[in-house]
C-alpha cells in the first residue's frame, strides 16, 4: 500500500510534468512582412537632434572650399579622352609616384582608371571636399602592378576595343582610321614587348573590375595605401585653379 | 500500520492537489505568446533619408523615421526584438568622417539586440571595428568567422539566447568568405569557417542543448547564388533542420516578401532580406500556442 501510495506520488508528478511539458507554446502562426520606411513616418525627435551635430560638423567640411573650376570638367566631352578622366589620371600620376618611388626606388610608368569609376562631373564652379565624395564615393585605393609586355599588349588592345574613354595618364596610343593600332609611347618612350612596366591602378580594377583581366598576369603587386579620393583632395588642396583638356593622348589619326 | 498508511496517503493527495494548483496555473501563464522579430541589413551609414529628387529612393529611409517605426512596434508588442544582418559600416560621409561611432551609438538608442559582421564592417580593419565597439550596446553574433588570434577576441559571440515572455529565441550569426572581397591587412588572422556546416552545429546546439523555441541566423552571406559551391541563404535553409528564420544581407536583395523554403526535414523555413540602406524594415511575428502534438507541416506561414 506504502509501495502504492509513493508509485501514485510519482505518477502524479510525471503526468503533471508531461502535461506541463506539452502545454508549453510551439509556434503555431509566422507573419512576415517587409515595411517601407517613406515620409509618412516622422522622425523621431531624439534621434534628429543626436544626428544633428555630426551632420552640421560634415556639411561645414565637405562644402569648404579647396579650388575653382572656370570650366566644367565632364567625363563625356571627347570620343578618347575626356576632360575628367585625363584629372583624374594626371592626378593619380602626380600624387602617388612620389610615394611609390620612396618606397621601391622605381617610377609609375603610366595609369588606368575606368570611365565608369568617375561618378560624375566636375560643374563650373568651386571645388569642394563634397566633390571629392561625389566624383568618387567608394573607397578605391591606388594599386601599382608590374606587367610584362604582352599584358601591356592586352591592356592597348582592350583600351582599343572599349566604347569608353577610360582615364589613362602616361601613355599614348595613336590608332588610325580603322582603328588599327599605329603608335604606343609610354613615358614619351615608343612601347617595348621586352620591358616591364609599373601601371598604376585602382583595387577595383586589379581584381578584374571591368573585366580587366590582363591585370591578373602581374609580375608584383605595390599597395600605394592611397585612396583614389584623396588624390583628388589633397590635390584640389594644393592648387586654386582646376582645369584640364581633351589632348593626344589618344587620338584617331585620320 | 493503519496510521501510516493514513499519512502516506494523504501526503500524496494533497501533494497531488499541490502539484495540481501550482501546475494549473503554470501550464495557463504559457499558453499564447507572440514575439516581433524586426531587422535591417545592409544599412551602409545612411542615417539621413535618400533626397526627394533621388533617381532610386525618393524620399525613403532614415534612422530617425525607423526609430518612430520600431517603437510604434515596441509599443504594440514589448516582446520585440530587433536584429541587423551586416554591413552597417561604409556608404556616406558619416562613416568616413565617424568611423561607425555614430552608426552603432543610434542603433543602441534604436535598442538593438544583436547583429553579424559584414565584409564592409571590417573596411577599418579589425582596429578600426575594435575602437567603436564601446558604443555599441548590443551583441555581435559569428558562429563561422574564428577571432581567436585577434584584436576583437571574446568580442564577437558564436551564438546567444534571449527569453521574452518565457521565450527563448536562440540568435547565431554567418559571415561571408573574406579572402577575395576583403583586403589581408584589414581581416588579419581572422579565420572563416564552412558555414553550412557550422550552421548545423549550431543550430543543433540551439535546439538541444539550449531546448529554444525559436532559432534564428543573421546572415551576411547572400540570398542565392548560381555557383553551388558558393553558400547562400537559401541553400543554407535547405541543408540545415533547426533554422526557423534566416535574416539575410550582402546581396542588397529587395525582396516584395520573405521566401518560404523547404528544410532538410521538409520542414518550412523563412528566409528575408530588406534590400539595403534602410529603405526597409523587416517584420517577423512567431505566434505561439499551446499544442499536444507538434505537426511542423501544421505551421501556418503569412507572407
Amino acid at each position: 500500500m506504502i509501495l502504492k501510495n509513493q508509485h501514485f506520488v510519482i505518477f502524479v508528478t510525471t503526468l503533471l510534468f508531461a502535461s506541463c511539458k506539452h502545454s508549453v507554446p510551439k509556434v503555431d502562426t509566422i507573419e512576415g512582412k517587409i515595411i517601407k520606411i517613406d515620409s509618412s513616418y516622422t522622425s523621431e525627435g531624439t534621434i534628429e537632434a543626436f544626428v544633428s551635430p555630426y551632420r552640421e560638423r560634415i556639411n561645414q567640411v565637405l562644402d569648404s572650399t579647396l579650388a575653382y573650376a572656370p570650366k566644367t570638367i565632364s567625363k563625356t566631352d571627347g570620343k578618347y579622352n575626356s576632360t575628367a578622366g585625363n584629372l583624374m589620371a594626371d592626378i593619380v600620376l602626380e600624387q602617388v609616384n612620389p610615394i611609390f618611388k620612396s618606397r621601391t626606388g622605381k617610377n609609375i610608368d603610366f595609369v588606368l582608371l575606368n570611365h565608369g569609376g568617375i561618378r560624375t562631373n566636375i560643374s563650373k564652379g568651386n571645388i569642394t571636399t563634397r566633390t571629392a565624395y561625389a566624383v568618387m564615393p567608394f573607397e578605391n585605393s591606388i594599386f601599382i602592378a608590374e606587367l610584362n609586355g604582352t599584358s601591356v599588349e592586352a591592356l592597348v588592345s582592350y583600351l582599343i576595343k572599349s566604347t569608353k574613354p577610360h582615364p589613362i595618364a602616361g601613355i599614348q596610343i595613336i590608332v588610325d582610321k580603322n582603328k588599327n593600332l599605329k603608335t604606343v609611347n609610354i613615358q614619351g618612350k615608343p612601347f617595348d614587348k621586352d620591358n616591364v612596366y609599373f601601371v598604376a591602378t585602382s583595387d577595383y580594377l586589379i581584381t578584374g573590375g571591368d573585366n580587366m583581366t590582363f591585370f591578373k598576369d602581374h609580375l608584383s603587386l605595390t599597395n600605394a595605401d592611397y585612396l583614389v579620393r584623396n588624390t583628388l583632395i589633397d590635390y584640389f588642396s594644393k592648387k586654386d585653379t582646376i582645369t584640364s583638356v581633351v589632348d593626344d593622348r589618344f587620338i584617331q589619326e585620320n | 500500520m493503519e496510521r501510516r498508511k493514513f499519512i502516506s496517503k494523504t501526503a500524496g493527495t494533497s501533494a497531488f492537489i499541490g502539484l495540481g494548483g501550482l501546475s494549473f496555473s503554470s501550464c495557463q501563464s504559457t499558453a499564447k505568446k507572440h514575439i516581433t522579430i524586426l531587422h535591417t541589413n545592409d544599412v551602409h551609414s545612411h542615417i539621413d533619408p535618400f533626397p526627394a529628387h533621388h533617381s532610386n529612393f525618393p524620399n525613403l529611409g532614415g534612422l530617425a523615421r525607423r526609430a518612430t517605426l520600431v517603437s510604434q512596434i515596441r509599443k504594440e508588442n514589448p516582446n520585440t526584438l530587433l536584429f541587423d544582418a551586416g554591413d552597417i559600416f561604409q556608404g556616406t560621409p558619416y562613416f568616413n568622417f565617424y568611423g561607425g561611432e555614430l552608426e552603432f551609438k543610434l542603433m543602441s538608442m534604436l535598442k538593438y539586440d544583436a547583429a553579424t559582421l559584414g565584409n564592409h564592417d571590417f573596411d577599418n580593419g579589425l582596429e578600426g571595428l575594435y575602437a567603436q565597439l564601446p558604443y555599441a550596446k548590443f551583441d555581435f553574433l559569428s558562429a563561422n568567422y574564428d577571432f581567436s588570434n585577434t584584436l576583437i577576441d571574446g568580442h564577437v559571440k558564436p551564438y546567444k539566447t534571449y527569453l521574452r515572455d518565457g521565450v527563448k529565441v536562440g540568435v547565431f550569426g554567418l559571415g561571408i568568405q573574406l579572402n577575395g572581397l576583403v583586403s589581408k591587412n584589414l581581416y588579419k588572422e581572422t579565420e572563416y569557417l564552412n558555414p553550412i556546416e557550422i550552421a548545423q552545429d549550431i543550430s543543433r546546439t540551439l535546439k538541444v542543448v539550449e531546448k529554444c523555441d525559436i532559432i534564428v541566423c543573421l546572415s551576411h552571406m547572400g540570398y542565392q547564388y548560381q555557383n553551388l559551391q558558393k553558400p547562400d541563404d537559401l541553400k543554407l535553409a535547405a541543408q540545415t533542420e533547426h533554422i526557423d528564420l534566416i535574416i539575410g544581407g550582402h546581396t542588397h536583395t529587395f525582396l516584395d516578401k520573405p521566401t518560404i523554403v523547404k528544410n532538410k526535414n521538409d520542414r518550412q523555413v523563412l528566409v528575408n532580406q530588406v534590400g539595403c540602406f534602410g529603405i526597409n524594415l523587416g517584420r517577423i511575428d512567431f505566434y505561439l500556442d499551446e499544442q499536444k502534438n507538434i505537426r511542423t507541416e501544421g505551421i501556418s506561414i503569412t507572407v
